[in-house]
């Protein structure tokens, strides 16, 4: 029988010991995870870049959706577990829902820590944890006001960073005299700080927070000696505690975190603990190197493997704020048995200290320039005698043997178990090894199979060092993503081909454009597909075999095989006939499910495919079209009751919303596109997290795009404002079809934009009239050939064969 | 062997699939770009996705739940996954299918 392998927490360190425990044994244990966040599994240390913008959520996702489907892993997102019951073996969440254990992980992480001076409260004062603390950094930045940041350390220092980078006046309090005093000895702290100061932020240390003050929010920050920084955001970044309280409570031993063995046992045999929570050896860790150690260690220990310990060893910090390079390693302190040697370029801005015992290296301080890093790393970690090279040792690797300063060589030069990458423990043979032995040409491919430079990104370029080292002249990092593994071309080659060769059907495509394979792939045909009902509307005759199912049967197919139906109601208005419809269609059929959706309309579940058509017929006698829930085409157009009923409404957003629908309804798009109307900036109707959105105010209409609300969450962009609806709809359809007719299949609205850039959508839409006219003209062309209603088509006899079974056989009165 | 009449190739689309229904569940027929004609149960291994509604690539075809790619020959999954499914025999006399029920029954058995 399968085991139940309950984990409470979706961090790093327990999505990485599935990871291990899915290879070891994938079929051994049935594993539900409990997340406290509303959300799957991303890289935390990469939070800094999204705070300053360098990088998106999407980008630092690990584990996506998709990944706990394939491993049929069950995901409470947003449940706290609020008690651990261990006579029974279960766990319960604040959401009340409980689930028995056979093996139980607790990797909680930690809390940071908040000092505690009157105002910590206030509003807009804010760790920095998770991305809920990072959207609200990024939405107080929006006000380019002043932010204090409490805390000279890593985190407080990477939040200033990218603070400044949002454009906000940012201020750091730290209460020791130098920066970052835990990894780096005070003169690496005096030229960080002075690196820090000229980016434009302002530090003061040994500065003692006294009180935060404000009336209802942050006014200010008030230091022991009486100074008042004014301030709308305070930041507190000064430190983590592990999070026991809940392991405390069910009874298990704890210190300063929760006590586990070098086999990350606690002591409860059933009950696991790993990560920021986890206390081994008298030692807790924040650093995700020594974190993902715990992870393969408990991952082996679960499937029974061979007995794998936990060893300590120290972590190289690096900060991550582009422009001042930093490392740190291992320990640096002064001492009557330890020798050192320094090297300092006061122009360059230029430290490096190596503290020596016994001729071996035990810490190194690097900053300005970094690239030794690794090799000093693996000096220490070796115990390597450095007397021989004493006398240019701190020169780096590039001065021993003669070797060259080549930044490539010096790579070549590294021995195969060198380390490569820290925060996963992959040395250069295991990377070198991967490439020849699994064919492996890219980056990507390099981090799927050893997980190299995959979580900090830190060793990216030693990546790329060694994939030009192995494979030469063949090694190209710009190389295109190709579409599918049927052929080399990526998506935009393939949609420029389209047009410039005039293909007008998928076999063309295949042809000329040299598939291999005889009929493609199901990611590439449907895309195919889309790319020509997009480019030639008029001659291309749809491929119905190369539709999704879901398209092809206009409904949504459910996991046990029948099909949901969501008839268009415009703008969310229906009425007592369309109700009355939809009662009389769920008891005629026996439908078990209704459901009111999030895009204001009725979802109707379980329905047997063979009653498809039945169904559309009487929902079609209503007046009922299709709500084309299932397309990559225009679902929703949400509206909010705007100047008709509101008394904040300042246009008519339910009428605009309906006309939007009315227009647009029935048009493929490459992947869904959901709009939304609100009448006032209250905003009702959710417009600015739509793909389009619409936000009236009494001189007219904001015209809103690129927003997020599912695996991602994005805000809008604003594109502009126009004065009347007329205009509204013009700009939002030609909007539309530039996207039609550019984006990638699948690619949302907002990814679009992020590729194409925010300004050149500006100008061809609003600011290039003739260009604007002609795309409008297009789409209202391609609509005379996608506006037929599906369902009636299929209601008066289209496809039949798709509903019916084809024979009935070996049932005992066939037989007879 | 006990064949036994289906229907006509024509009632199945290229690069598509009928269900046919029997005691022990669905059989997924299927027909590929060059005609030929694979038969397979209607569940795929992984979470019991009805394959019939996949689409149809070469001889294989995939699930429209998860993504499984199934090979309609071997009845096995394709790529990274494993698992498989029962394939049927099914013949083409002329414009006629025909599935053998033997293997039904034995399978009842």
């Amino acid at each position: 029988m399968t085991e139940k392998l309950v984990i409470i927490g979706n961090g790093m360190a327990p999505g990485r010991m599935l990871e291990h425990l899915l290879e070891a044994a994938p079929d051994r244990y049935a594993v539900t995870i409990f997340n406290a966040e509303p959300r799957v599994n991303y890289d935390r240390i990469m939070l800094s870049p999204v705070l300053s913008g360098e990088k998106a959520f999407e980008e630092i996702v690990i584990h996506g959706d998709g990944w706990y489907i394939k491993h049929g892993i069950t995901l409470y997102k947003g449940h706290r577990i609020v008690a651990v019951d261990r006579e029974a073996k279960t766990v319960t969440s604040d959401h009340g829902v409980t689930e028995s254990y056979d093996r139980l992980v607790i990797a909680t992480g930690s809390v940071p820590f908040i000092i505690p001076v009157p105002g910590k409260d206030l509003p807009g004062v804010l760790t920095y944890r998770d991305l809920d603390d990072v959207e609200a950094m990024l939405l107080a930045a929006q006000s380019r006001a002043k932010a204090v940041v409490i805390g000279g350390g890593l985190l407080g220092l990477e939040a200033a960073a990218g603070l400044k980078e949002r454009g906000m006046d940012v201020t750091v309090l730290h209460v020791m005299p130098t920066l970052m005093e835990r990894q780096l000895d005070p003169a690496a702290g005096y030229l960080l700080q002075k690196a820090v100061e000229a980016r434009g932020i302002k530090v003061m240390t040994k500065a003692n927070t006294k009180a935060i003050f404000g009336n209802g929010k942050v006014e200010g920050v008030e230091l022991m000696d009486g100074t008042i920084i004014p301030a709308t955001l305070v930041v507190m970044a000064v430190g983590i505690r592990p999070s026991i309280a809940l392991a405390k409570e069910a009874g298990l031993e704890v210190n300063r975190g929760i006590v586990v063995n070098d086999r990350m046992e606690t002591s409860d045999a059933a009950i696991m603990a790993l990560g920021e929570c986890a206390e081994v050896g008298g030692h807790v860790y924040g650093l995700v190197a020594p974190l993902y150690e715990m992870a393969r260690v408990a991952a082996v220990r679960l499937a029974d493997g061979e007995d794998k310990r936990f060893v300590h060893s120290d972590t190289p910090t690096k900060l991550k704020v582009t422009g001042i390079d930093l490392y740190s390693l291992g320990d640096f302190a002064d001492g009557d048995d330890r020798e050192e040697i320094i090297l300092r370029d006061a122009s360059a801005g230029i430290y490096k200290r190596v503290v020596l015992q016994d001729n071996r290296i035990i810490g190194t301080v690097l900053f300005g320039e970094t690239a030794d890093g690794a090799w000093f790393n693996d000096l220490k970690k070796k115990a390597t005698d450095i007397s021989e090279m004493r006398d240019t040792l701190i020169f780096g690797q590039a001065f021993q043997g003669g070797a060259s300063s080549d930044p490539l060589a010096a790579v070549a030069a590294l021995a195969d178990d060198a380390e490569i990458c820290g925060c996963n423990g992959v040395c250069k043979g295991k990377i070198t090894g991967a490439i020849t032995g699994k064919g492996l040409t890219g980056l990507d491919d390099v981090r799927a199979h050893t997980k190299a430079s995959a979580s900090c990104g830190s060793c990216t370029g030693l990546v790329e060092q060694l994939l030009k080292l192995t494979l030469g002249e063949a090694y190209n990092p710009a190389a295109v993503q190709p579409m599918c593994s049927c052929t080399n071309l990526g998506h935009d080659d393939v949609r420029r081909l389209i047009k410039a060769k005039g293909l007008k059907t998928i076999p063309a495509v295949m042809q000329e454009l040299e598939w291999k394979t005889s009929c493609g792939c199901a990611k590439c045909r449907p895309a195919l597909n889309y790319y020509l009902v997009c480019d030639w509307p008029d001659q291309y005759a749809d491929d119905y075999q190369s539709r999704f199912i879901n398209e092809r049967v206009h409904a949504n197919i459910q996991k046990d095989g029948t099909y949901s139906v969501v008839p268009r109601m415009w703008g969310g208005v229906t009425n007592s006939n369309e109700l009355r419809a939809i009662a009389d269609v769920v008891d005629k059929f026996e439908i078990p499910m209704v459901k009111v959706t999030g895009g204001q309309r009725i979802d109707m579940l379980g329905i047997r495919k063979q009653d498809l058509p039945a169904v559309w017929a009487d929902l079609g006698k209503a007046g009922f079209v299709s709500g084309h829930a299932y397309a990559k085409g225009l679902r929703t157009v949400k509206t909010c009751v705007g100047s008709d009923w509101c008394r904040f409404g300042t246009q008519d957003s339910t009428g605009l919303g309906i006309r939007i629908e009315k227009f647009m309804w029935g048009s493929w798009t490459p992947a869904k596109v959901k709009m939304a109307v609100s009448g006032c900036p209250r905003n009702c109707a959710e417009a600015t997290c739509k793909d389009v959105g619409v936000v009236c105010v009494d001189s007219g209409y904001e015209i809103h795009f690129a927003g997020a609300a599912g695996l991602d969450i994005k805000g809008t962009e604003v594109l502009g404002m126009v004065k009347t609806e007329d205009e509204a709809l013009e700009v939002i359809v030609a909007l539309v079809q530039m996207y039609r007719e550019q984006a990638r299949y699948l690619e949302r609205i907002y990814k679009w934009a992020k590729r194409v850039g925010t300004a050149e959508i500006k100008r061809q839409i609003l600011d290039d009239a003739e260009r604007r006219g002609s795309l409008f003209d297009r789409f209202v062309f391609s609509q005379k050939f996608a506006q037929v209603d599906p369902w009636s088509e299929r209601v008066s006899g289209k496809d039949k064969h798709e509903f019916r079974p084809m024979a009935s056989v070996g049932f005992a009165e066939a037989a007879e | 062997m006990n064949w036994i009449a289906i229907g006509s190739i024509a009632d199945i689309p290229p690069r598509g699939a009928r269900c046919v229904e029997t005691p022990q569940g669905k059989i997924a027929v299927f027909r590929t770009a060059d005609d030929q004609v694979f038969a397979i149960d209607d569940h795929c291994p992984h979470k019991g996705g009805p394959l019939s509604q996949g689409i149809v690539h070469g001889a294989a075809v995939t699930c429209p739940l998860h993504n499984w790619v199934i090979s309609l020959d071997t009845g096995k999954a394709l790529g990274a996954d494993e698992g498989s499914v029962r394939t049927i025999p099914v013949k083409l006399e002329g414009e006629r299918l025909y599935i053998a029920l033997e293997a039904l029954a034995s399978k009842a058995a």
